[in-house]
């Protein structure tokens, strides 16, 4: 049974290093539904998280043929624990009172704010779990016209951490 | 010391102890050329064709154990380089390859002679540098030697920017003793609680099978195989790759497995209870079907790479470790049981294999006067008293070897078994030869495979590595024809090779020795005649049967029960062997289409 994984990845920050994790992907014919890196406070390291879907068995041997690429230093699959995720989301619209409302009338934990604001457009910032940012996406009337989307990052609860 | 970074790539090649660089000389590597002119440690070998390069240095680091080195140019220097990169990459063979580099300033730039060899490269090696700075290169150097030679060993670029190679520019010189990679730590030794596990598997195994692979060679475990297969009294089956790791006379040996092994070692994996696979990772032409793949056993396997492990096929004990130790671990474990372990408990399963075995089923015509290639094979084990090293290409003929030539020793069989790479026989031959100048070196060849890497001919004069050319001259692209006999009804597209060069002749324009063979009765006087002129190169043009097909064969996507069996063989057309299980036997018709030409 097909299943969606977060698996969290220190790569060596080098050139070429993030090309061998995607070509890994293309080569093998393993899904990418998102990937996302950054350098971490380490500079000689990056973070990427990727999210893929796959059977228990692809996603074994994702993490094996990862492993064995000598830029990576270390994985996690934080689908393996209670983990938590997020992504980030900008959105522009036409001004428009039922988004300002639709932002304002949000609960307050949830983490949504009108970030720039011109006469005739809005940016939106959203940031959540990737189901809450299609739900919100999705229940939006009226022209979307741009959404950028980071891609999930994640971390485990608690003391299962992906450290050197 | 102070030295220039061409300088510096020659010095961690001393350093490394690297005897021989097999290369081709071009813009991007004049630097590192007038370094290896400067210094007489390091020899340079002028190949003709870079492919040639690599397949040299590969054939060389297969049977000498030690890494293969290439040092070609930038751009058609490293795309022609890229074929015998993946041939090694597939076969888990140690190269370090040099590659030259447009200058730093204009990487990018579409310069002349420039490509993206890391890019390029990326999918087909182990690991691929670019350097950026002339003090890195002998710690990547380093790095490149340590990786392609440790734990999964493999191709590694190393490719190297013009200006930074730069005569003027000197720093100072330190060649690393050795490198720590924090992202790189192979496995070396075997989970014991696993090995106990498997030993406790071995222990009530009835129809066990030894089936062992490439990796006990490049383990450098034959003789703990040897060992552990004696120990216990199983049967043992090897892989192409793993020929001769395990001896191909001793009796306990059942033959190669796959699409074109034996009936016996096929049926024995499909029959089997236990399977140990060590150092193998069932390849699809080893497995046949996936899902009729040993369907009654439990499965042991044993290997370097964790990514191998139940990669196609789920395995029951996984051990991931060097063979080497794992295998001794698993000795001591078996000789403490001392009497307790029954050697006869498994008797019935040799009867069993024993009869599979009389079933004879790499039998061919022998009666007949046309030369049949496992004829030729035959003859050249007996002239060569079965120890010569043996390089192939890829087809027919690579099968007829690998059937009919039995190795007992490691690293004596050189082929190309998991790129299948036409070409690749000669150059490695050679590369052979480097390495064992005293040897008998035999390169076991086709008319289609030996025209894709011709030109090292002329090296081989060159610098006089003398190898019998034992080329089996059928007319066809032998397996091309035999797939399209058996799957295309005959329809002979493109495999018959009209207009072929007189290769008599050939071999006498590039200054060797060329002999025809048509009449079977010369073909052992004239492999006598070939070996016995130990310091020349000989072509042995053999006019063999146009239409002979390797047998056993498992069709593609067929399961190990499901083979076609020879025509001289012992099986009945499609009569069910009653004694042996559930074999489905296909016999071939002895009439074939001639081609349409």
């Amino acid at each position: 049974m097909s299943r969606q994984h977060i698996i969290s990845v220190l790569l060596e920050n080098e050139s070429g290093a993030l090309s061998r994790v995607s070509g890994l992907f293309s080569a093998r014919a393993y899904n990418i539904e998102s990937l996302t890196v950054a350098p971490t406070q380490d500079p000689t390291l990056s973070r990427l998280t990727l999210v893929t879907v796959g059977s228990e068995e692809t996603i074994e041997q994702i993490k094996k043929q990862l492993n064995k690429l000598i830029d990576v230093v270390k994985l996690i699959d934080l689908s393996e624990s209670f983990s938590l995720e997020r992504e980030l989301a900008l959105l522009k619209v036409k001004q428009n009172d039922a988004m300002v409302q639709k932002i304002d009338g949000l609960a307050t934990d949830a983490l949504a704010r009108i970030t720039d604001e011109t006469d005739d457009y809005l940016i939106i910032e959203l940031s959540g779990e990737k189901l809450w940012l299609d739900d919100f996406l999705s229940s939006i009337e009226g022209e979307i016209i741009e959404v950028v989307r980071t891609g999930v990052i994640g971390l485990s609860r608690g003391e299962r951490s992906l450290t050197l | 010391m102070e030295l220039s970074g061409g300088e510096i790539v020659i010095q961690s090649l001393k350093d490394e102890g690297v005897e021989y660089v097999f290369g081709y000389p071009g813009g991007c590597v004049l630097h590192i050329y007038d370094a290896i002119f400067q210094q007489q440690d390091v020899k340079h070998v002028l190949v003709r064709h870079e492919q040639g390069a690599t397949h040299a240095a590969d054939g060389y680091a297969r049977s000498s154990g030690k890494p293969g080195v290439v040092l070609v140019t930038s751009g058609p220097g490293a795309t022609n380089a890229v074929t015998g990169i993946a041939t090694a990459y597939m076969d888990s063979i140690p190269l370090v390859v040099i590659t030259g580099q447009v200058p730093r300033a204009v990487i990018g730039t579409d310069a002349f002679q420039e490509v993206d060899t890391v890019g390029i490269t990326r999918p087909c090696v182990k690991h691929n540098f670019l350097v950026k700075d002339v003090a890195d290169i002998a710690e990547t150097m380093k790095k490149a030697f340590f990786l392609a030679t440790s734990g999964r060993p493999g191709p590694v670029v190393v490719d190297i920017p013009k200006d930074i190679t730069d005569p003027n520019v000197k720093v100072p010189y330190r060649y690393p003793e050795e490198v720590n990679m924090r992202s790189y730590k192979p496995t070396v030794s075997g989970n014991i609680g696993q090995t106990r596990k498997a030993v406790a598997f071995i222990k009530e195994a009835k129809r066990p099978v030894i089936y062992s692979g490439g990796g006990v060679v490049l383990g450098e475990a034959s003789e703990e195989l040897r060992r552990l297969s004696r120990t216990l009294n199983f049967p043992v089956t090897q892989t192409l790759m793993g020929l001769g790791a395990f001896p191909g006379t001793d009796s306990q040996f059942v033959g190669m497995l796959g699409m074109h092994g034996t009936y016996e070692a096929n049926m024995a994996m499909h029959g089997s209870d236990l399977i140990i696979a060590i150092g193998a990772r069932f390849d699809d032409r080893v497995t046949g079907k996936i899902t009729e793949f040993c369907p009654n056993a439990k499965i042991i396997h044993i290997d370097v790479d964790p990514a191998s492990i139940s990669k196609t096929i789920t395995v029951d004990v996984p051990i991931v470790g060097q063979v080497k130790p794992i295998l001794l671990d698993m000795l001591a474990q078996i000789e403490s049981l001392g009497e307790t372990f029954d050697r006869e408990r498994i008797s019935a399963w040799w009867s069993q294999i024993d009869e599979w075995r009389a079933m004879d089923c790499m039998a061919y015509d022998k009666k007949t006067s046309t030369i049949k290639p496992q004829y030729v094979i035959e003859q050249l084990y007996k002239v060569t008293n079965g120890d010569a090293f043996v390089t192939s290409d890829v087809g027919q003929h690579q099968m007829f070897a690998a059937q009919f030539y039995p190795f007992d020793k490691p690293r004596r069989w050189i082929n190309s078994g998991g790129l299948g790479t036409m070409g690749f026989g000669l150059p490695a031959a050679m590369g052979v030869k480097f390495a064992n100048p005293d040897a008998d070196v035999a390169c076991v060849t086709g008319e289609g495979s030996i025209q894709m890497c011709l030109q090292e001919l002329s090296t081989m004069l060159q610098y006089d590595t003398p190898v019998k050319i034992i080329n089996l001259n059928n007319g066809y692209l032998g397996m091309v024809r035999q797939w399209q006999e058996f799957t295309y009804k005959g329809r002979y597209s493109h495999s018959y090779m009209d207009a072929l060069p007189d290769f008599k002749k050939l071999a006498e324009a590039y200054g060797h020795v060329g002999m025809q063979i048509t009449k079977k009765t010369d073909v052992e006087p004239a492999l006598r005649e070939a070996f016995a002129m130990k310091d020349r190169t000989v072509f042995m043009d053999f006019l063999t049967d146009s239409k002979e097909n390797v047998y056993p064969m498992i069709e593609a996507g067929k399961a190990h029960n499901n083979m076609v069996m020879a025509p001289s063989s012992k099986f009945k057309a499609d009569t069910a062997q009653s004694s042996l299980s559930s074999a489905s036997v296909k016999r071939m018709p002895d009439g074939h289409k001639k081609a349409a030409l």
